[in-house]
């Protein structure tokens, strides 16, 4: 098939040729075989293939050299601004000591037999691979080494690799990767205990800033998103999707699209119905067309009657109210410590307040979007997608092939924040495909992205805090309702589950004597999925505020209270106070291996009231607001500074972070998360909302659904990185909790208004 | 359906499209010139940004019945070794997160400073609040284009 497409598809086919058979998370172990070509490979299960005649060594799934010393890394994680195609990748770089400049790095299909996991999400790409990436580095020079050595008759001990080059410490003898690989493709390879990785003052590329490899590609246009991913003979698909939630197709009428010049056919798809689920695509009618105007003009005039079904009567601020009417009352009690009752009988000051957060939708600056070709019994995916291999699967069972017969490959993602992790849009394409015989590329656009997306759920949270005789916050009473998640799947979920609870409300740090956290009841009416840190947001936004607001009841700075109250340095644990039967998952991580500090955390506080200059006189109308925030295993803490004029418009003039996410690999892409986060969170803090109103979003295109724009965007973000060696944590979605309550408590202070509900309407 | 020569990138190119087809998808889908974007298709986001005898325009909401003789630049047309001082700005400074947004922020920045070589802070919040970045690269697409007016934007 020839392909007319951008930079990743030729680069698609050369991996495929090389690289196979490694194992999920023991890739190392298991290693991979280099076949193709010149390159006759080495197999880590046998840890020999001597005799062949090899021009590459391959250590893993993720790196081979050739015989002319070039250095190719594979990138496996989606790339979706995060930089993870290029901080991985240096890690590999800088344990191997190749010279960057000339590493060349791509881009791995959906496999994760090859490639171990590659759900790029939960903010641990990182996390999950820093350590592997550095051993497969290091595994690589460690076999140079011993080829070179041999070679040049010299002790291993006085060998060492740097810029592309193996080198000789003692004279100035030196050589291209190139001079070795061969040989060493033929040697055993040494167990991963027994290399030696580089000491921490060694690194030339871990813990500094390395610009993303795609940059210059991205201000020339040539970057390849999902949406620049082309064929020869591709037609463009333009979906006109029930406006509804699980409703259904009952007739169309497709005479006046089918007159529009250029529309080929009309397909419908059948749909999910209800549940909605993850595995199949929303009830619709295709036009497929020979370009996208002509589609979109197709969709434009259908004619569809539709079978709404029951969602079809939802309305969204109904739904609220009933919730702030049941959310004072007794629920299904989640986490437990103390008597939170006997704390509010004998409490000197009670308060309490129901917070309120809206539905959101990622609207990812790329609409969703993916290509695909049925041929042969077997399907081929180009598309921005966090999940490969979810979709690949998911695409095997929804059009009835094998997995086997399913190739997905990843484009660049236009921003994706959770939402490309679903297949919907993946799935589109492949049924149409079929369907059609002819390569098809499905194109959402902005109004099908606002209104059929999988929506942060809407949250209603109700708190209360106590203040006892001594002026102690002696008791913490939280009571939360959102749609689950878990509800898209099985609509018999009508509580969080304790994967939700998790995010910032199970995990509440503070040394409060009475601890009680209750659930209750909301049903979901819409596909409910994941959000850039997801219940983090509402969760810390209800907590770091009322923390706020008690701080001030009990005369306190709330700096200086979340010292106290975060108590002396050790781990904390939760789970043991989680009941009916509930844990505390630490984003799936052992707790004792990734545990819940309070020196960590009181570190980046005490950091940021330092660098912010918390306390100094500031005019009038103006305010500074204070959260800390631990998630995905990242500590922040956050302070904002504001402007409040007569007219209430808010000017966010600065915004200061500290974070600890143990080692910071690539300190710039840090930094940008930060940066990023602070103006992603300012648009749900300030503008974002999704409404529905008989089943039906009410927003469809940016100017309902508005996100800010750079005149709001705050004016300076300064980001302070703690220096630390710690395993590394991912920093995705940790700078988003912290923002929204941070500039509420700031708003609070130049105004004297608090603020319950996002956004704040100012 | 009718047919349109029109002038892009210097070059003269002839098309048949319908009178409506907007730019954007004459660029994209016609002529295969992807580093325009498409995001709304309602000028509310700026993605689709080129220029139209110099001055930025949304394309998805630009009819190609509209364009006549004037010239269209597109990023590919920006410069021929993708060395423009913006693009060498946005080099500098890493500006990009996904990246989709950016083609069309550039091509904004550059009209700014054509018509304002030394913007002011509220200048340059004027000339690009229609240009959306959902990943929050605003910060650091100010700085480029303060960067870019200075003249020193050249790469290390």
């Amino acid at each position: 098939m020839k392909k007319t497409a951008p930079f990743y598809t030729s680069n698609i086919e050369e991996v495929e040729s090389k690289i196979f058979n490694a194992s999920r998370r023991d890739f190392l172990k298991l290693g991979s075989i280099l076949s193709g070509g010149l390159i006759l490979g080495v197999s880590f299960w046998s840890c020999d293939s001597a005799g062949k005649k090899t021009g590459t060594l391959s250590t893993t799934a993720y790196l081979s050299i050739s015989d002319t010393g070039e250095v190719t890394i594979v990138a496996h994680r989606s790339e979706m601004g995060q930089g993870i195609r290029t901080s991985l990748p240096l890690v590999v770089a800088d344990e191997l000591g190749a010279d960057w400049s000339t590493v060349k790095i791509i881009q791995a299909e959906g496999d994760e037999n090859k490639y171990g996991n590659q759900n790029t999400d939960g903010s641990f790409s990182i996390r999950m691979f820093y350590k592997p990436m550095r051993e497969a580095g290091a595994l690589a020079k460690a076999m140079l080494l011993q080829a070179a050595a041999k070679a040049w008759g010299l002790p291993i001990e006085e060998l060492d690799t740097e810029n592309g080059q193996v080198i000789h410490k003692g004279s100035d003898k030196k050589a291209g990767f190139g001079e070795f690989a061969g040989a060493a493709s033929g040697l055993a390879v040494p167990k991963v205990e027994s290399l030696q990785l580089k000491a921490d003052n060694q690194f030339k590329l871990i813990g500094k800033d390395t610009p993303i490899i795609d940059l210059h590609d991205i201000v020339t246009g040539k970057a390849g998103f999902g949406s620049d991913a082309r064929l020869e003979g591709m037609k463009i698909a333009v979906i006109k999707h029930c406006p509804v939630t699980g409703g259904t197709v009952k007739s169309v009428n497709d005479t006046k699209a089918k007159a529009i010049p250029g529309v080929l056919q009309v397909i419908t798809i059948k749909g999910a119905g209800l549940p909605a689920t993850l595995s199949k695509p929303i009830a619709g009618v295709a036009v497929i067309a020979e370009n996208t105007w002509a589609a979109i003009k197709g969709r434009e005039a259908l004619e569809v009657e539709w079978d709404l079904g029951p969602n079809a009567t939802y309305n969204s601020d109904e739904h609220i109210e009933a919730l702030k009417k049941e959310i004072t009352k007794e629920g299904t009690l989640r986490r437990n410590r103390g008597d939170f009752k006997a704390a509010r009988t004998g409490a000197k000051k009670v308060i309490e307040h129901t917070y309120v957060a809206p539905y959101l939708a990622h609207a990812t600056l790329e609409p969703p979007c993916a290509l695909a070709v049925v041929k042969d019994g077997s399907c081929e995916i180009w598309a921005p997608t966090q999940n490969p291999q979810g979709a690949r699967d998911a695409v095997a069972a929804y059009i009835g092939l094998g997995a086997d017969k399913v190739k997905v490959n990843i484009t660049l993602l236009g921003g994706a924040f959770g939402r490309k992790s679903k297949p919907d849009f993946i799935l589109e394409a492949a049924y149409l495909a079929k369907e059609s015989g002819l390569p098809i590329r499905v194109q959402w656009t902005r109004e099908d992205d606002i209104q059929h997306d999988y929506y942060h759920a809407m949250s209603v949270q109700h708190l209360v805090a106590t203040i006892d005789e001594n002026n102690q916050l002696s008791g913490w009473n939280h009571h939360i309702a959102n749609p689950s998640i878990g509800a898209t799947e099985n609509p018999a979920a009508l509580q969080p589950d304790d994967g939700e609870l998790m995010l910032g409300a199970s995990d509440y740090p503070y040394n409060v004597p009475a601890i009680r956290i209750e659930t209750h009841d909301a049903k979901a009416h819409l596909r409910i999925g994941w959000l850039r840190s997801v219940r983090n947001i509402p969760q810390a936004f209800a907590i770091c505020t009322m923390m706020d607001e008690v701080a001030e009841a009990r005369g306190k700075d709330p700096i200086e209270q979340a010292l106290e109250l975060l108590g002396e340095d050790r781990n904390i644990t939760f789970a043991e106070e989680m009941v009916n039967g509930g844990g505390y998952p630490n984003y799936g991580e052992d707790i004792a291996q990734y545990p819940w500090n309070t020196g960590r955390m009181k570190a980046v506080i005490e950091r940021v009231r330092k660098e912010s200059g918390w306390g100094k006189q500031l005019p009038k109308g103006t305010g500074m607001g204070f959260a800390a925030h631990k998630s995905f295993l990242t500590y922040v803490a956050c302070v904002v500074e504001v402007q409040v004029d007569a007219a209430k418009k808010v000017t966010i003039n600065k915004v200061h972070y500290a974070v600890d996410c143990g080692l910071a690999v690539n300190t710039d892409r840090v930094k940008s998360q930060f940066e990023g986060g602070a103006q992603f969170s300012t648009s749900l803090a300030m503008k974002s909302a999704i409404t529905v109103k008989n089943g039906i979003v009410e927003q469809t295109n940016f100017d309902g659904y508005q996100l800010i724009r750079m005149p709001e965007s705050p004016k300076e973000i300064h980001v302070y990185i703690m220096e630390r060696n710690d395993k590394p944590t991912g920093v995705g979605e940790p700078p988003v909790p912290p923002y929204a309550p941070a500039l509420a408590n700031a708003i609070y202070k130049a105004t004297g208004k608090r603020l319950y509900q996002m956004p704040f309407g100012m | 359906m009718a047919t349109y020569t029109i002038q892009v990138n210097g070059k003269s190119q002839t098309v048949e499209a319908m009178e409506d087809m907007p730019l954007l998808w004459v660029i994209r889908d016609l002529l295969n010139l992807p580093g325009t974007k498409f995001g709304c298709g309602k000028a509310l986001c700026g993605a689709c940004t080129v220029h139209v005898n110099g001055n930025p325009v949304r394309s998805c909401s630009y009819p190609i019945s509209a364009v006549g003789t004037a010239s269209i630049t597109t990023i590919e047309g920006l410069s021929e070794q993708g060395n423009h001082p913006v693009q060498e700005a946005w080099e500098k400074l890493v500006v990009p997160q996904c990246g989709y947004c950016q083609t069309g922020q550039i091509m904004t920045a550059v009209a700014l400073l054509k018509q304002k070589p030394n913007p002011t802070d509220q200048e340059i919040d004027q000339a690009m609040q229609g240009n959306l970045c959902r990943c929050g690269t605003y910060n650091r697409i100010k700085a480029a284009i303060q960067l870019a007016a200075s003249g020193k934007p050249a790469l290390p």
